[in-house]
This record gives C-alpha cells, structure tokens and sequence, in this order.
C-alpha cells in the first residue's frame, strides 16, 4: 500500500487575521509549542505507515519555505516538497493542478489537512476507518468532523450525517441559520478517483468561460473543495464522514496560536515529555518548551503553557504565562508577560508586564470552540484579547502592554491599554 | 494660674527611646480641629481614626503636636467633632500610650468650623495668652514660633497663615495689604484674585470669644469677615511647603514635599542604604531584600517586609506589611499588615486598606480596597473593591 498527504497552506493574501505575526513570516511557519504550525501535521503525517511522500500547497514563494522544507527532510527522513501554486487556485484548484504530481507512484489514498487547522489528528484511525467503510459505498472521499455549539456551528461548514452508513447526507458551509453541530474540520482522505469528479467541475468552468462572451478570467482555474466537490458529493453515499472526539481547533488567530500551544504541549506531554522543560531552575510549572538554544535564569518562574524561541533570554527574576516567546526575544529583570506573544527579536524592559486576555472556549458548554470575537467590539474598540508584538518590538522598563497589538519594529515609551499601536 | 514652671514628661513614640523634656511654662494653649470619621482618607480611616494614620511613619497628628509643644504649648485640645464617640476613645487611648496629656472636646451637637472654640473657651480663654487653632489635616514646616512673633508684633485680634498654591480657585483665597491686613475672603473665585489661600493655621487673642456662640456657626463665613472689617484680622505668609494631607492623593505628594524638606534639614535620616534613589524614609526595624529600588519619595514604616526585586516609588507602606519579590508599586498607599504578592503591579494612587492580601501576578490601577479583602483578580481600571 501507498499513501500520500498534502498539506494546503495558502498565502500571503490569505491569514490576513494572523497579523501582525504574519506579516514577515509565512502563518505556516509561526512556531507554536516550539515548532512551526505545519511541522505538528508533518508529525502526524510521519505516524502513518507506508506514508511515502508529503506534499505541501501553495502560493508562498518558493524562496519562503524552502529552508523549512530542506530542514523537515532531514528530521524526518521522508520525501517532502513544496509546490507552489502558479496564482491562488481555491482550496482544490491546487490539488487538481498538482495531480500528476499527486498521482504518481500511484497512491491508494492521500490525506488532505488544511494548513490553518491544529489538532490532536487521528490520522491512523481515519485511515482505518476509510478503508473499512469505503468498500460498501464505494466511497471517495472521508471527511473528518467534530461537535461544535449550536451557535458556533455557523463559522464552519455543517455536515448532516447519515448515521447508519456513516455517509454525508447533506453539506452546508457557514450557513446562516442553524443546520447542525457536527463541523467539518477541513481533514479528508481522498481516493485518487476524487479527480475525476474535479475533472468535470474544472472542464464545465472552462466551457463556461468560453462560451460566455467577456468571461470573467479572474479565478478562471480555481476550484473550491467544499462548494464545489464536497456539496455535490452529499447524499451520493460517496462521501463518508468519520468524526472524532480528539482535540481539534481553527488556527486563525494569534489568540488561536495560544490556545493551540497550551494544546500542543499538552499532548507532547503525553507523548513526548522529553521535548518538555523539566527542571528545579528555572521553576517549571506545567507544561512548558525550553528551546535548547534559549538562555533562562536559574531564578525565572516559567509556565504553565509557555514556549520559549530559539536563542531567547528571560532574565532575572521574570515570571511567564500561558505565552510564547520566539527567537532572540529578551524579557528583561522582574518583568511578567501573561497571555501574550512576543515576537522575535523584541524586547520588554524590566519591572514591565505585558499582558493579554484569553479567548477560551466556553467551560460550561461541552464542545465550545474557541471565542472567534471580531478585532473591535460594536463601539468600535478593541476587543480585549492576547497582547501581540511584533517582530524587533522595544518595551520600556516600568511600563504595562495590556491587550494590546503592536506592529513590527516599534519602540514603545509609555503604557498601552487596549490599542493597536502602529 | 500661669507662671509656674513644671515638668512635661512624654515618650516619643519611637520605641524604646524615652525622652525627658523640661519645657518652660509658656502658657500657650492649642485647639487641633480633628473633626471626624476622615471620609475622604477611606480604607485607611475604615481601620484607624485619621490623626494616627502615620504620615511619613509618624502619626499625623503627632506632627503637630509635637511642633506645638517645641513651640512651648502646654496644653492641647483636640476638638472631636459631632459623633465621634468612638474615635475619641481610640485617640485617648494611643495618646495615652505615647504619654501627653491631652484634653478633648467633644460636640454633642453639630457646631460647625467656630463654634468647637467656644466649647473649648475654658481651657483656650482661661489667660491672657492667645491660643493656637489648627486644621488636622495640614502639613507643612510648622512655623510656631514666627507665627506668635509676628501675631504680637500686629498686636490685633487674630493671625490667619495663608500660603501660595498654583491652583487658589480650587479654595478659598484671601486678600490682604501689604502690611498683611486682611482686607477679604473671596470662595473660588471665578478670576484670578490672588494666590493665597487659607493654610488652615491660626492664632487668635481670647477676645474673639465674644464673637462666637455655642451653636452651629461658621468660623470663615461668620466671623473672619467680620473681624476683616473691623481691621482686626492679618495674615502671615507661611514659607516652604504646604499640603491638606486629607486624602490619598495629596497624602502622597504631601509626602513628597516632606520628604524634600528633610532632605534640606536633616539628610542623615533619610535612607542611603542598597537601591535608594532620591529621598526616602526607612524605619530601622523595616527588611529591604537585594536588587531593590527604594524611592524615590518613599516611607517605609516599621515592621515591613520588602523582598528581593522590588521596585518601589512614591509610595506609603504603613506598618507590618509585605512587599514579595518582583513587585513594582507606584503613587500608591500600602496599609497595616497587608501582604501584596510576587510580580505584583500597584499604581495611579491604589490605597489598600489594613489587611489585604494581593495574590501574586495582580494589577490593581487606581483601585481603592477596603480592609481585609483578599484580591485575586486584576483591577485594570480605577474602582473601589469591597
């Protein structure tokens, strides 16, 4: 047996809700829980045997990941490429595009895991599963669904399962009145046979293109997974639904990134407690990710959930919380940073705290996402949420950052209180 | 009556010091107008009444006091005023401790900023002598001795201290000639008249007795303008500083012109130990833990507990409380026993009252807590936590 999986990252147009972190640094890339966002699904993918190849979408330039690419070869020992979309093809123009490409060596199945999605993924399971189901429907595609909230279930796209079969009954993407709790997490398996289906959707776009006089050349190859392959599938029995209690969340915001680093050390706790600081000095509390390289004092108080970057000092007396800190930040003497992200190369003064409120999901309702909030509320200020500084962000000594967003190479002279500080 | 010499004895309050002090019989006598409950000072005066809340580590009260009796007054009155029952007993039970005699003059009912004199015109018009009247609330370097100086030197009825402040609007401002006679009180004025106002000092001859009646009167209403027009009223410019000391903010920049006021007097008492900057006073008996940073314009009252890492300014830590590692306070007032936490932020004139416990990592901005609270959540915005 052989089996691919593709990674879909998009580009610089799209995780626009990721700034300012994504503003020099492609959203893929952004190390959380020590490592970048795509290197949790290249883990996941490395589980599955007879996985022979990954192949990472999109329409970052090549120059942009390759260092990434070359670096994930080496650690884990498996065919990984970057194929970069020509212009932005939709969720399955690239997969349509690339499918020679996909196709070769002949793969009986490949997995498909958006780039801006984090979970405890049940990749093996899934893979089971299909093969199991896919026999009697004749299935070519399984998709991967969670519970959410009732209300919460509008941001997504809803999938009404046939229970009995486990097939897709019925696909709505964010709908505006209430379908069903049960989401689509963007995580599918496909048999190559899906192309096909692709094929006829991508040829009637191009006869309508050509027969319709002035045809509109914008998006002229793109191809939307959901709309155009998935909503067509439901009720067919060739679509298949395989749902899972595991963790799993949206990665679009930097709030989202917290939530995700606290999710993922948590698991590395279970499965991989080496990677985990663990130590009397610097006090440890919970789950914490000490980059080997990054330089801690003994007498600093770390967790729990905090990631600290590659060469990193945290200095003197600090105390961190439920944050990230990347590479080459200094946080200096005394100072607290608490739900925040500091980004690389910034530093924070000392006695200075940088603050940030969570956007938890709902502890009272089994199920509940993480709390999506629009950057402003209704009078048009700024929803308290997680702290973010850019990259090269100066702090001073003595000062409080608090719910606030700093943009890149900014030195800051006095106390902010939620505002977005250009 | 008058004319003997005798003996008063009393402890400073620093502890274990006893002080043998022969003051010679002036016959001078001193009205303090304590007032009451000290509202405006609240959580602190939730615990203590307002003349012993210690102002740079000495009770307020006492300040006065003891300026008074350098000043060679032998007897104190501490007006009390209407319902205030239970503070006179508090204060006669710490003035006892401290070893001065002092009598108080209780209001049964309300009488108002004039009529406490004539409650007290036994003791205060017993002699010939005048007799001092003062606001409870003032700070400043008490001028006594120049003040009688110059009262006899006018040889009228009453002297009025007035100072110079920048905003004379916010009170009421008083205008007087050259020779220092008062001409009239005007209250907030609406254009710029002058820039002294009132200091809430002043002497007067046992005479104005005749002016005032035991009821509810007004002292800067009805009887001033009064003694004004009849010439009978001067004004003495106090020099240096001076603060109404009456609620938490001015009680902290109060703090600051003392402290600079010592620093000119007498350097040796201010702190020069590891992490001071600029003026602040230590108690002895108060721990201060490596890589702090004391000051500037800081008093740390006996007792206390500052751990490694802190950063203190502008600020007042009363008595027996803890300061742990990291913290960082500004422009706040710390009261008895309270326990503020590790990496703790304090500012923008936070008062805690006696007794809080601030959990480790809090920021409390501008917040006002009452006594015995324990804090657990942050307080980002200025507000009163009961």
């Amino acid at each position: 047996m052989l089996v691919k999986a593709v990674i879909l990252i998009g580009g610089n147009q799209k995780g626009t809700r990721f700034r300012p972190l994504s503003l020099d640094l492609p959203k893929p890339l952004f190390a959380v829980a020590g490592f970048p966002i795509i290197q949790h699904h290249i883990e996941a993918c490395v589980q599955i045997p007879f996985l022979k190849e990954i192949i990472i979408l999109g329409y970052y330039g090549v120059n942009e990941m390759s260092q990434f690419v070359g670096e994930m070869v080496q650690l884990y020992k498996l065919n990984i490429r970057y194929l970069q979309e020509f212009e932005p093809l939709g969720t399955a123009g690239g997969l349509y595009h690339f499918r020679d490409q996909i196709r070769c060596g002949n793969p009986d199945y490949f997995f498909v895991l958006n780039g801006d999605v984090c979970a405890d993924f049940p990749l093996i399971e899934m893979l089971e599963f299909h093969q199991t189901h896919r026999e009697k429907q004749q299935a070519i595609v399984t998709l991967m669904a969670t519970e959410a909230t009732r209300q919460q279930s509008l941001i997504y796209g809803c999938i009404i399962e046939n229970k009995e079969n486990n097939t897709l009954e019925h696909y709505v993407e964010k709908p505006s009145t209430f379908i069903s709790t049960l989401v689509n997490c963007g995580v599918y398996i496909f048999s190559p046979e899906v192309f096909h289906q692709m094929a006829n959707v991508f040829n009637k776009k191009q006869m309508d293109f050509y027969n319709v006089e002035n045809g509109s050349s914008v998006e002229r190859e793109a191809l939307y997974l959901e709309k155009e392959i998935l909503m067509p599938l439901a009720g067919t029995g060739k679509a298949l639904v395989y749902q899972t209690l595991k963790w799993w969340s949206q990665l679009k915001t930097p709030g989202a990134a917290i939530y995700a680093n606290r999710h993922y050390l948590n698991l590395f706790r279970e499965r991989r407690p080496e990677r985990l600081a663990n130590s009397d000095q610097p006090t440890i509390i919970g789950d914490v990710y000490i980059h080997p390289t990054a330089n801690v004092h003994p007498t600093a108080v770390l967790g729990p959930n905090v990631s600290i970057g590659a060469h990193a000092t945290i200095s003197y007396g600090t105390r961190i919380k439920e944050s990230i800190v990347l590479a080459h930040s200094r946080v200096l003497d005394h100072s607290l940073v608490l739900y925040s992200i500091i980004g690389a190369n910034s530093e924070i003064g000392c006695w200075s705290r940088v603050e940030g409120t969570p956007c938890d999901p709902n502890p009272d309702k089994p199920f509940a996402k993480m709390e999506n909030a629009p950057l402003f509320n209704d009078e048009g200020r700024l929803n308290p949420s997680i702290t973010i500084l850019g990259n090269n962000v100066t702090i001073p000594s003595e000062v409080i950052v608090r719910n606030s967003i700093v943009l890149p190479h900014k030195e800051l002279t006095r106390s902010y209180n939620n505002e977005i500080i250009l | 009556m008058g004319g003997k010499d005798s003996l008063l004895t009393y402890f400073l309050f620093k502890k274990f010091d006893f002080v043998l002090l022969d003051v010679k019989l002036g016959t001078m006598k001193a009205l303090i107008l304590v007032g009451g409950y000290g509202t405006r000072l609240r959580p602190l005066t939730l615990s203590r009444p307002k003349p012993l809340v210690e102002f740079a580590n000495k009770p307020m009260l006492m300040h006065q006091i003891e300026a008074l009796l350098e000043a060679g007054v032998t007897q104190v009155v501490l007006a009390v005023s209407y319902r205030a029952e239970q503070m006179e007993s508090e204060l006669r039970a710490e003035t006892d401790k401290l070893g001065i005699t002092l009598t108080f003059s209780h209001e049964t009912e309300p009488l108002g900023t004039a009529g406490p004199l004539a409650l007290a015109k036994d003791i205060l018009a017993s002699g010939d002598e005048p007799f001092f009247v003062l606001n409870s609330d003032v700070i400043c370097d008490f001028p006594f001795k120049e003040m009688v100086d110059f009262h006899k030197a006018h040889g009228k009825e009453g002297t009025i201290v007035v100072t110079k402040v920048e905003e004379p609007s916010k009170y009421g401002v008083v205008v007087y000639s050259d020779q220092g006679r008062i001409e009239k009180f005007v209250e907030k004025p609406t254009e710029f008249v002058s820039n002294k106002i009132n200091a809430g000092m002043y002497i007067f001859n046992p005479s104005i007795m005749k002016r005032i009646e035991l009821r509810p009167m007004s002292i800067e209403k009805e009887v001033f303008p009064c003694m004004a027009k009849d010439a009978e009223l001067f004004a003495y410019e106090l020099q240096g500083f001076w603060m109404d000391v009456g609620q938490p903010k001015d009680f902290i920049t109060g703090t600051t012109l003392y402290l600079k006021s010592v620093r000119e007097k007498n350097p040796a008492m201010l702190y020069s130990g590891p992490g001071a900057v600029g003026n602040s006073l230590v108690d002895p008996t108060a721990v201060i833990g490596a890589n702090c940073r004391i000051g500037p314009n800081v008093t740390i009252g006996p007792g206390v507990v500052i751990e490694d890492g802190v950063c203190v300014k502008r600020c007042t830590i009363l008595r027996d409380a803890t300061i742990k590692s990291h913290s960082w306070l500004d422009s706040c007032i710390v009261g008895w026993k309270c326990v503020v936490g590790r990496w703790v932020r304090l500012e923008n004139v936070t008062v805690l009252g006696e007794d809080v416990i601030v959990k480790d990592e809090i920021y409390i901005n501008g917040g006002k807590v009452l006594p015995h609270k324990a804090i657990s959540d942050s307080v980002p915005e200025p507000q009163i936590i009961m």
